[in-house]
């Protein structure tokens, strides 16, 4: 599903972010990428969607060649990928229905599958009572959820989330680590970038460990050290 | 096609939305476009002003041949002819020896004694005479050039050009840089006001970027994420151009007395009326072309993710 193969990127100010990092995550695994803050994690998912290119060896992910995509397999691309953020990146002059609904506008559905599509993925998120409120008067945690259920709605076969639970509460975090485990579970495979250590050492899943750069560790049933 | 369709619908919606939500950015720019084509209006009357002045002031030069008295009518017609041929010469009005006369005692109905001493000459003192106005005042020297050394020398009795030489050169300068002026000051104007208008624009967008970075990552190709900012540009053009013309109203029907009583009788109020609607159009394109390929522009590098 996800190939890095012997990945080096060196950014144009001259900083090395990944050192000849491989790894290969397979279709339904739930895997988390740990390190401290500039030691390559985002760089990791950037280059996953096409973002970033690599600066020596090849990414592979649901079979496109990331380091030589045109303009429309990039599209295609991030079809495939659901993002989800630690700041949520929600359109703020849209209600919460509408920003899910976009997603699946820009994928061309029709609108009998968006007025089914978008209520079915709300409710998964316990969100469907709240369709009609603009993200601004939502809380931190709802506003992920909405986050989720707009990277969910066009059934992406990743998942990737970057520092989800970054600017949550406990109990907050506890809802969107659930509903990660739970879209999983669904068939999707989901990439978790965090440095929240009680969520990795009670997912009790696969870790890839991260060191100014390299892989230090990658484990199977893995726990959050540094 | 069915999915062209469906973008473009979806596309509308979205632009429309944003227009009313973004209330204030809305009005404001509305209000920042409408000074813009205010100006463009203006200019438009200002161009309509100073052409008719020219125009009135150009009816008013014109130079008289006269033709010796026994010149044969034929003859005088034939000359009419050529110098209408010429491409300074903008008419050429004839008036015979009897219509001179006739409007010489019209002019002078209330002098007795002018009229007298008509009545006593056995024969018509006035020469018949050719009225020639120029399409500019500074081609009568051709035009006089031509008569005075063409075939028809022979014939001219006078050419009242060199009593009014001064004159009609001074008005010539004079309209010269009437239209100088009014170009240099239109250009000046409209770079000022465009330049307004798409940094208003260029605001709007920049408020917009991380909206824009968003749609993209969630997969949004190009045109889905342009199209409602070209809607809503469209839309303040559309609006702002409403807002124009019926701002126009009030300001012409109170101006245009004033303009009507220093400048020879034109009426602009009525000559907005007449033109009401090419006048429209006209702040409408320049509207929406500022407001829609502002978007465009202003929006581009906040697209590269």
């Amino acid at each position: 599903m996800i190939i890095f193969d012997k990945v080096s990127k060196v950014y144009k100010n001259g900083t090395q972010a990944l050192d000849n990092v491989s790894f290969e995550i397979k279709k339904g695994e739930f895997v988390s990428i740990v390190g401290q803050s500039g030691y390559g994690k985002s760089t990791i998912l950037k280059l996953m969607i096409g973002e970033e290119k690599p600066t020596e060896g090849r990414v592979f992910v649901s079979g496109y060649d990331v380091s030589d995509l045109t303009e429309k397999e990039l599209h295609q691309l991030r079809k495939e990928i659901g993002m989800i953020f630690q700041d949520f990146r929600l359109l703020p002059k849209k209600t919460v229905y509408e920003n899910v609904a976009f997603t699946l506008e820009v994928s061309g559905a029709t609108n009998k599958e968006i007025e089914e599509d978008v209520p079915q993925v709300l409710n998964l998120v316990g969100l469907l009572h709240k369709a009609d409120k603009f993200p601004n008067s939502l809380s931190g945690g709802e506003k992920q959820r909405v986050a989720i259920a707009r990277a969910l709605v066009d059934r992406p076969s990743i998942l990737i989330a970057d520092e989800p639970t970054g600017s949550l509460d406990s109990l907050n975090t506890w809802d969107v680590i659930r509903l990660l485990l739970k879209i999983n579970e669904l068939g999707a495979t989901v990439i978790l970038a965090t440095h929240n250590r009680e969520v990795i050492n009670m997912l009790n899943k696969r870790v890839i460990t991260l060191d100014r750069g390299k892989i230090i560790r990658d484990e199977q049933k893995g726990r959050y050290i540094l | 096609m069915q999915h062209i369709l469906t973008s473009l619908k979806r596309i509308t919606k979205t632009g429309v939305s944003n227009f009313i939500r973004n209330g204030w950015l809305s009005t404001a720019t509305v209000s920042i476009l409408t000074i813009t084509l205010f100006v463009v209006l203006f200019l438009l009357m200002m161009s309509v002003l100073t052409e008719s002045v020219i125009i009135n002031l150009q009816n008013r030069v014109d130079v008289s041949v006269y033709l010796k008295k026994d010149t044969k009518e034929s003859d005088i017609l034939k000359m009419q002819n050529d110098l209408i041929a010429l491409s300074e010469v903008k008419s050429v009005d004839y008036v015979s020896e009897d219509d001179a006369l006739m409007e010489f005692r019209e002019k002078h109905k209330d002098n007795e004694i002018i009229i007298q001493s008509l009545d006593v000459l056995e024969e018509n003192p006035l020469e018949a005479s050719l009225n020639i106005k120029a399409k500019d005042p500074s081609q009568f020297k051709t035009i006089v050039e031509f008569l005075e050394s063409g075939q028809y020398k022979d014939i001219i009795s006078k050419i009242n050009y060199y009593e009014n030489q001064e004159i009609i050169e001074k008005i010539g300068v004079l309209i010269s840089s009437i239209r100088k002026i009014g170009f240099t000051i239109s250009i000046a104007l409209t770079i000022v006001a465009f330049l307004v208008a798409f940094n208003t624009i260029r605001i709007t967008i920049y408020t917009m970027k991380d909206e824009i970075g968003i749609m993209k990552l969630v997969g949004a190709t190009n045109w889905f994420v342009r199209g409602p900012f070209v809607v809503e540009g469209f839309l303040y053009g559309f609006v702002s151009s409403l807002v124009t013309v019926i701002l126009a109203f009030p300001v012409l029907y109170f101006s245009s007395p004033f303009i009507k009583k220093y400048f020879y009788d034109i009426d602009m109020f009525a000559y907005f009326q007449e033109n009401l609607v090419i006048i429209w159009i006209i702040l409408l394109v320049v509207g929406v072309v500022i407001g829609a390929l502002g978007s465009i522009i202003a929006m581009q590098r906040y697209l590269k993710i």
